[in-house]
């Protein structure tokens, strides 16, 4: 049996079609992840999953319950931490953990073992305020309230958002040593190069899946050859590479342009259609997941 | 149940921690129990008056000198020149003028007296009529006591008045009550709904909904609360009323209780109704004050309903607080009981589980 099975599954608030027939199933232990820009469905798919939505079709099944008939069986069985922090800043961080331990029926220490790791680090501020926390330490709290009722599965909505490199770092490997437990991870994120770290990744974009598969699986998928191109006026090279002959695409990708080669494309030919821009260089690059992402994007 | 208590000791200690709950709570009420009455009175005192006196006589200058030993009146002038006391009027140095005729003394022995006039300045209604009446009452008190001293059997008073329930007019008894219930549809109406959609706001409530608790243990938590502050808050509020006003209930304070916790349980159940058609606390607050103006003007805690055009009236019928006033105010000022006001506990009853029906209905914990 699956941990997360999602049968077309949609959802639409007014004329905005959110969730468009999304299917696709997480296994039992794995770390999921949800790759796509804002706007791409994954808070509604992630609202639907911890019954705080019914959806307009589709059927879903989490631990083999129904989203919508055994709600209530599900809700003791996952954590959730929402991409909005929303723990209760008038609280301290030790009643806060003990507030959602008991509203689960559990006590904080019976739990102790599991959440060690990460509460270890913010215990010594057991007593402050929850809204006088940073908001690395406000996300480690989170996701320890999360966790505290020993759930099998748990949802995370872009965790990382607004969390300085290391700390985002940081977080993944406390992901990884909670996948140990097995726990089943759902994750979202709409930084690409996150997407590495989980078992498997589902690209979205306006409420559909664009593809699914490992993150190698996914990097693999991009077949054509793939260049990296620069010269001293970037945004030059952008129109007049999008201009060039056997060019399929171009498009900027961090400091330089990645150029997607299409057929009868000649990298000798195209220096010499371009050789008027000053300091022009290309070489071969290896395609990543965001690569991968906008071939899709564009299909 | 260990749940509940957790939820509850939760709501406790966010109003404890909250930087102004705590003050409200304490300061509201005695703002509204100590310094509202002293303000809000229809009683009319310092009414100026000057009297115009053309007959001169030892019955005329009677009448003055009751006037100015009147606490309501002061005497401004006696003059004999109706057309400068007219022009005070219009300046708005005097407020009435009572006008003695020529030769009153005189007719009056003949029992065919010439009429005593009254002006007054009516642009503040209230001052005017009701010092209108003042001066009628001390007026003909004055001639009542003369005519009695002369023929001590055969004239007797014409008129007796007596204000039954309040004897002293005192507009302060007939306000307090009404005071209590503005406390109460602020603590216990306005302060659970902001909770709630502070909640909202803060999306901790999201948090809250992935928990396996009810959304009716959640609402209970939310809003036992403040019943317990509503009611601790009526108790002060009414032992303030007997130790500064001298005023305590002349009927079963159960019934005062009683017609509270009804009344409590209505104005929850409406302001969690508001609570769930709005997403901000704003919204809420606009919502709230709209029923509050309407509640404080309509319900008959300022001005009695009686004397509301028919068409207020029958609107008044589906104003909760109203009938709330009218158990407080009759239990306190009249000494009534249950019995007597069983259709107003009725009516409060029928409420409280209309609005509290209507706030489960609407309450989506899913969408």
């Amino acid at each position: 049996m699956n941990a997360i099975d999602i049968q077309r599954l949609s959802k639409s608030f007014g004329r905005v079609r959110a969730l468009d027939a999304v299917s696709f199933s997480v296994g039992k232990g794995e770390l999921f992840g949800l790759i796509g820009p804002d706007g791409a469905g994954k808070t509604t798919l992630f609202r639907l999953l911890t019954t705080l939505l019914t959806p307009d079709s589709g059927t879903a099944t989490v631990d083999g319950f129904d989203i919508v008939n055994d709600y209530l069986s599900i809700r003791s069985r996952v954590g959730y931490m929402p991409g909005r922090f929303s723990l209760y800043p008038d609280l301290t961080v030790e009643e806060n953990l003990e507030f959602f331990a008991a509203l689960f029926g559990v006590r904080a220490k019976e739990s102790y073992d599991l959440i060690a790791p990460i509460y270890k680090q913010i215990e010594p501020f057991r007593t402050r305020r929850t809204g006088k926390l940073s908001g690395g330490m406000k996300q480690k709290l989170a996701l320890s309230c999360a966790l505290i009722h020993r759930p099998g599965l748990l949802f995370l909505d872009e965790p990382t958002t607004g969390v300085d490199a290391v700390s985002r770092s940081e977080f993944w490997d406390m992901l990884a040593s909670l996948k140990q437990n097995g726990i089943t991870i759902l994750v979202s994120t709409p930084y690409m190069d996150e997407a590495s770290r989980c078992d498997r990744i589902a690209l979205c974009n306006e409420g559909r899946i664009l593809g699914i598969d490992t993150p190698d699986g996914i990097v693999r998928r991009f077949d054509a050859p793939l260049y990296a191109v620069r010269a001293s006026n970037m945004y030059a090279l952008l129109s007049a590479a999008r201009r060039a002959e056997g060019v399929a695409e171009c498009y900027p990708f961090g400091e330089v342009h990645h150029l997607v080669a299409g057929g009868g494309f000649d990298i000798r030919q195209f220096m010499d259609q371009l050789n008027e821009l000053d300091g022009l260089s290309i070489k071969p690059a290896a395609p990543t997941i965001e690569d991968v992402f906008i071939k899709l994007m564009k299909r | 149940m260990r749940t509940f208590k957790v939820l509850l000791r939760k709501e406790f200690l966010q109003i404890r921690r909250n930087p102004f709950l705590p003050r409200l709570i304490v300061a509201f009420p005695i703002l509204v129990m100590l310094i509202m009455p002293l303000i809000m009175t229809m009683d009319v005192r310092n009414v100026n008056v000057a009297v115009v006196d053309l007959d001169r006589s030892a019955t005329s200058r009677r009448i003055a000198s009751h006037i100015s030993a009147s606490e309501y009146f002061s005497l401004t002038a006696t003059t004999s020149d109706f057309k400068l006391a007219m022009k005070n009027l219009e300046e708005g140095t005097v407020d009435a003028i009572v006008e003695i005729p020529p030769c009153f003394e005189r007719d009056m022995a003949a029992a065919s007296p010439g009429r005593i006039s009254i002006t007054a300045n009516a642009v503040n209604a209230t001052k005017g009529s009701m010092g209108i009446q003042y001066l009628v009452q001390t007026v003909s008190r004055t001639l009542s006591e003369l005519n009695t001293e002369k023929d001590p059997v055969g004239a007797a008073e014409l008129i007796t008045v007596q204000n039954r329930f309040n004897p002293t007019l005192n507009y302060r008894h007939y306000m307090i009550p009404a005071l209590m219930i503005i406390l109460f549809i602020l603590i216990c109406g306005f302060l659970p709904a902001l909770s709630i959609v502070g909640e909202k706001e803060s999306g901790t409530i999201e948090q809250i909904n992935v928990t396996p608790v009810s959304r009716f243990t959640f609402t209970l938590a939310k809003l036992l609360p403040y019943w317990l502050i509503g009611l601790f808050v009526l108790t002060a509020a009414m032992c303030v009323a007997w130790a500064v006003y001298g005023l305590r209930p002349e009927g079963a304070v159960g019934s005062i209780y009683m017609g509270a916790i009804l009344f409590i349980l209505t104005i929850s159940g409406f302001s969690l109704t508001i609570a769930n058609f709005s997403e901000t606390m704003q919204q809420t607050m606009f919502v709230m004050f709209f029923f509050i103006m309407i509640f404080m003007l309509m319900s008959g805690l300022l001005t009695p309903i009686d004397s509301m055009p028919a068409w207020a009236r029958k609107i008044t019928v589906v104003l909760p607080p109203r009938y709330f006033v009218e158990i407080l105010r009759s239990v306190y000022l009249k000494g009534a009981s249950i019995v007597e006001l069983w259709n107003n506990y009725i009516a409060l009853g029928i409420f409280a589980i209309l609005f509290n029906t209507l706030a489960a209905v609407t309450y989506k914990k899913q969408s």
